[in-house]
């Protein structure tokens, strides 16, 4: 059986605090959607509402076909795994697994194989007699997917589920939540994160979420190149946005013209130009702009160089140098015109 | 550590030691040697004998001991329980609601237990519900007063555990009743062994409430120790309290290897 999820016109508030905003989304059977924003953008929220344990003032929310809006968390046949895990302290690993299958009456004799199924697709098979105080985070993580799973879910919640791991052990995980997406391609997954790696790394698609509402929601793809909205450029990617008045072929920042694709921009009009720092380069060329070094950082393979240029802060990528630029130095710094999206107003997101 | 000297250390246990030996070694050291004569005019005791215990663990003394555990365990379990449930059902309710529940259950303890044997005296005295004169309005009393103490401690740990192991196990299917046999209780184990603990140990010595309640079939060790006293039966009272103390101590150790098992983290 395969159902997706829907919200439809979703609000949630705490008193007269609105936490959610009429969230109208999708996430289609099968598919992976990563709800992706800040802490208190809503994410979280909207999660929260599809298992039930807030009550939206308004809209609904459908599992499949099904209106769950009104339904307590246990009708509700999702699996959730939560930042922390939750696993049961008092319960062995087998019997955390098992929990949700007891409690779901599933005949006594199918749960010791599905619980052995389950620890088998995480890799917990021989930890299933361990306290969960006996493993590492990491391990824990897995027991709390392999529970989550366990009860065949249509639908998968999974709230921030890497955030509490080191960097190392989180791309581990993310590449085994890829293989067990693949090894269950008929369940919808809802994944809150605030970290663009993890979404852009494992979501079919991706919904940016600020300040209650949906900003933007597209392919990772689509996100990152062409973003709709200033902080989708901003939070996927970290992208440099300066403020540019539309010209006749391109358009023009403190007196420099720059060709890039107008899409129509009405000239005089003032827009946002989005520019990636990795597709920033060192040195003249097509679009160049000059300016003062401010800051530099050294990342390991490359260098973060913050350009003053016209009076607005230009963050560029490039690979490292040989030699560290000095502070004040007068640079130049180009990009291609297809690699710069311009955002006109009115689809700033706000 | 919070004192890193030597000195300071040494000048740390002799302050302990100048306050605690006199304040509460000494008192039962005293009765402890008490309960061991048969005369005590000069600085210390004299005539050691072992004939107050030999009493003390016979005929109507062993009888009081009994009455006095099944009084504390009977007490004990219905506080639990009551003071359990009202707990689970206070942390559901608003925090308005929350407060004046918990007040409800704190009255016991700020009612003098006098005036709560007496009430209990007066209102059980008459039909509908007359229980002067049978055990139960023993039990009863010593039940409102400690349900107030298991319903404090109990709440504090509800308050304590964490909502998401309910939600984690509300969203894999279990009903509030599987969550609450399944996950809250058993997370709360230790919390309300400590709490049967607590209860028992308070029961085994409530006297001023019992004083006014007591019928004479169903005399708790605690009013034993004191009639003893009050007629000049020192070394007999002595024995007595001792047996006291030990029933509660051993029973509480027992609780307590109890609690270690089950706790978890």
């Amino acid at each position: 059986m395969t159902s997706g999820i829907r919200f439809d016109a979703v609000s949630v508030a705490y008193g007269s605090t609105t936490v959610l905003d009429s969230l109208d989304l999708t996430v289609e059977p099968g598919e992976v959607m990563a709800l992706l924003g800040p802490s208190g953008s809503g994410k979280t929220t909207a999660l929260r509402a599809v298992a039930g344990f807030v009550r939206p003032v308004s809209g609904r929310v459908f599992i499949g076909d099904r209106d769950v809006t009104d339904l307590p968390p246990y009708r509700r046949g999702i699996g959730m795994v939560v930042q922390q895990y939750a696993l049961f302290p008092h319960l062995r690993v087998d019997a955390n697994v098992a929990f949700g299958l007891k409690a779901r009456k599933v005949p006594k004799a199918e749960i010791p194989g599905r619980v052995a199924e389950a620890l088998e697709m995480t890799g917990m098979a021989d930890y299933a007699r361990r306290h969960p105080r006996e493993l590492s985070g990491g391990q824990q993580q897995r027991v709390a997917i392999a529970r989550a799973l366990a009860v065949r879910p249509d639908v998968l919640l999974l709230d921030e589920p890497l955030s509490a791991l080191d960097a190392q052990l989180r791309s581990g995980m993310l590449a085994e939540l890829a293989r067990l997406h693949r090894e269950l391609p008929d369940v919808s997954i809802l994944y809150v994160t605030h970290d663009q790696v993890e979404a852009l790394t494992l979501a079919d698609r991706i919904a940016v979420m600020d300040r209650a509402r949906l900003r933007d929601c597209g392919t990772p793809q689509d996100l990152y190149r062409r973003p709709r909205t200033e902080f989708t450029a901003s939070f996927v990617g970290n992208a440099n946005l300066l403020p540019v008045t539309v010209g006749t072929d391109g358009v023009v920042l403190g007196g420099t013209e720059l060709k890039v694709a107008t899409g129509g921009a009405a000239p005089g009009s003032s827009a946002t130009l989005c520019v990636r720092p990795h597709l920033v380069g060192l040195g003249d060329g097509p679009n160049a702009l000059r300016g003062r070094i401010t800051e530099v950082q050294w990342r390991g393979s490359t260098h973060r160089l913050y350009v003053e240029v016209a009076g607005h802060r230009v963050k560029a990528d490039v690979r490292e140098l040989r030699e560290t630029p000095p502070l004040g130095a007068g640079v130049a710094l180009h990009f291609a015109p297809e690699d710069a999206v311009l955002l006109t107003a009115g689809v700033t997101g706000d | 550590m919070l004192v890193h000297s030597r000195t300071g250390r040494w000048t740390a246990w002799a302050l302990f030691a100048v306050l605690f030996v006199p304040l509460f070694a000494l008192p039962l050291l005293v009765v402890l040697a008490a309960s061991f004569s048969t005369n005590w005019s000069g600085a210390f005791p004299s005539g050691p004998t072992t004939a107050h215990y030999a009493a003390a663990v016979r005929g109507e003394s062993l009888q009081a001991l009994t009455t006095s555990l099944v009084t504390a365990v009977t007490a004990s379990l219905i506080a639990l329980t009551a003071g359990t449930w009202a707990a689970l059902a206070s942390a559901a309710l608003g925090k308005r609601g929350r407060r004046i529940v918990d007040a409800l259950f704190m009255l016991p303890v700020a009612v003098p237990s006098v005036v709560v044997g007496l009430a209990v005296l007066v209102a059980f005295s008459q039909p509908p519900v007359l229980l002067n004169g049978t055990r139960w309005i023993v039990v009863l009393a010593h039940t409102v007063l400690v349900t107030a103490f298991a319903h404090q401690s109990v709440s504090a740990a509800i308050r304590r555990l964490d909502p998401m192991y309910e939600q984690a196990a509300a969203g894999l299917g279990a009903r509030p009743s599987y969550v609450l046999l399944r996950v809250k209780l058993p997370l709360l184990l230790p919390s309300l062994n400590a709490a049967a603990g607590l209860c028992f140990a308070l029961s085994m010595g409530e006297l001023s409430a019992t004083m006014m309640l007591y019928p004479p079939d169903w005399t708790p060790l605690p009013v034993l120790v004191f009639t003893a006293t009050d007629r000049g039966s020192l070394f007999t009272g002595s024995a007595l309290a001792v047996v006291l103390m030990a029933a509660t101590l051993l029973a509480l150790l027992a609780v307590s290897r109890v609690r270690t098992k089950a706790s978890y983290r």
